[in-house]
């Protein structure tokens, strides 16, 4: 399931236009997955997140900075996202099923602001991007 | 709500309750949330394109469609009219799902034994169609499709995708 050249020029074209609006999309999709997937909240104690909550738009910028550089990266992501990985398996623990949530909550959230953009081939080649981050940020489970 | 005695092994008597089997309960909002917007929806339109997605996003579920013809393309698949036809189908049959939210499980379980003892597919599946759903929605109903909305649907798609599983052996 390797990007084809095509896919990754789509991935980064939608991300040029995306601009600085990545992280609103981020927090959107942040906010989607904690209502849909209320399991989703237990890593989360120490923050509010009722919806307009500070603190998720902050964490919302967080998820973005990183998509963003994945975006970057996409000929190396396991080491441009090592990082992250240590950081979500070592220290916070989160179960992997949980990436997969976030990401489909993504899709929804970009499907919904872009429904121009988001072709089928367009939703498939995010649909890799995503799962080929998910499996980088899970490197660390070993 | 039934009551039953059970008699333990050492001869203490237990007395249960026995639970309607409504696995999944939808609030007043969710139903709400669900029924309006699928008022609006067109189920041969968005039904074809849940489908053709699924097929284009997802290539091994193509393995159960050998005798549609072309799939060899995201045009050939979005274009194919079994697909489109199919996809109808499938929706219509959701559609189902919107009318009995209360009574999934028994609304599908013929489906379901269909499912597992004709078709032989995989409930994985189900969940797949079900978050494509969801995508196709949210490009037809920006507006509408707020988080709250999708909640529901989420809801409603895992519902399903579970009563459509509920008779696999």
């Amino acid at each position: 399931m390797v990007l084809s050249a095509a896919e990754r020029a789509a991935v980064r074209a939608l991300w040029t236009k995306l601009g600085t609006n990545v992280g609103v999309y981020a927090t959107e999709a942040l906010e989607r997955t904690f209502l849909a997937f209320p399991t989703t909240k237990t890593y989360f104690p120490h923050l509010d997140l009722t919806p307009g909550s500070a603190q998720v738009k902050a964490h919302g910028q967080k998820v973005a900075d990183a998509l963003t550089r994945a975006v970057a990266h996409l000929d190396d992501l396991p080491t441009a996202l090592w990082a992250l990985s240590d950081l979500h398996v070592r220290q916070l623990r989160v179960d992997p099923v949980n990436f997969k949530l976030l990401g489909h909550c993504l899709l929804v959230t970009l499907a919904r602001h872009y429904p121009g953009d988001f072709s089928p081939a367009m939703h498939a080649s995010l649909e890799k991007f995503l799962s080929h981050v998910i499996s980088a940020l899970a490197t660390s489970y070993g | 709500m039934e009551k039953q005695q059970h008699r333990l092994a050492f001869g203490t008597l237990v007395i249960t309750s026995k639970l309607p089997d409504t696995m999944v309960h939808f609030t007043a909002e969710e139903k709400a949330a669900v029924v309006s917007l699928w008022a609006k929806v067109n189920v041969e339109l968005v039904g074809g394109e849940v489908l053709g997605r699924l097929l284009v996003v997802y290539p091994w579920t193509q393995r159960f469609f050998d005798n549609f013809g072309n799939l060899s393309s995201e045009s050939a698949i979005m274009g194919n009219p079994k697909v489109k036809a199919h996809g109808k189908k499938v929706l219509t049959s959701f559609g189902n799902a919107v009318k009995h939210m209360d009574d999934l499980k028994d609304t599908f379980a013929e489906l379901s034994e269909l499912h597992c003892d004709k078709m032989h597919v995989d409930p994985e599946n189900f969940k797949l169609l079900g978050n494509m759903i969801l995508i196709v929605l949210a490009t037809h109903f920006s507006k509408e499709f707020t988080p709250q909305v999708q909640a529901a649907w989420q809801k409603l798609t895992t519902a399903v995708a579970n009563a459509l599983a509920h008779r696999y052996h």
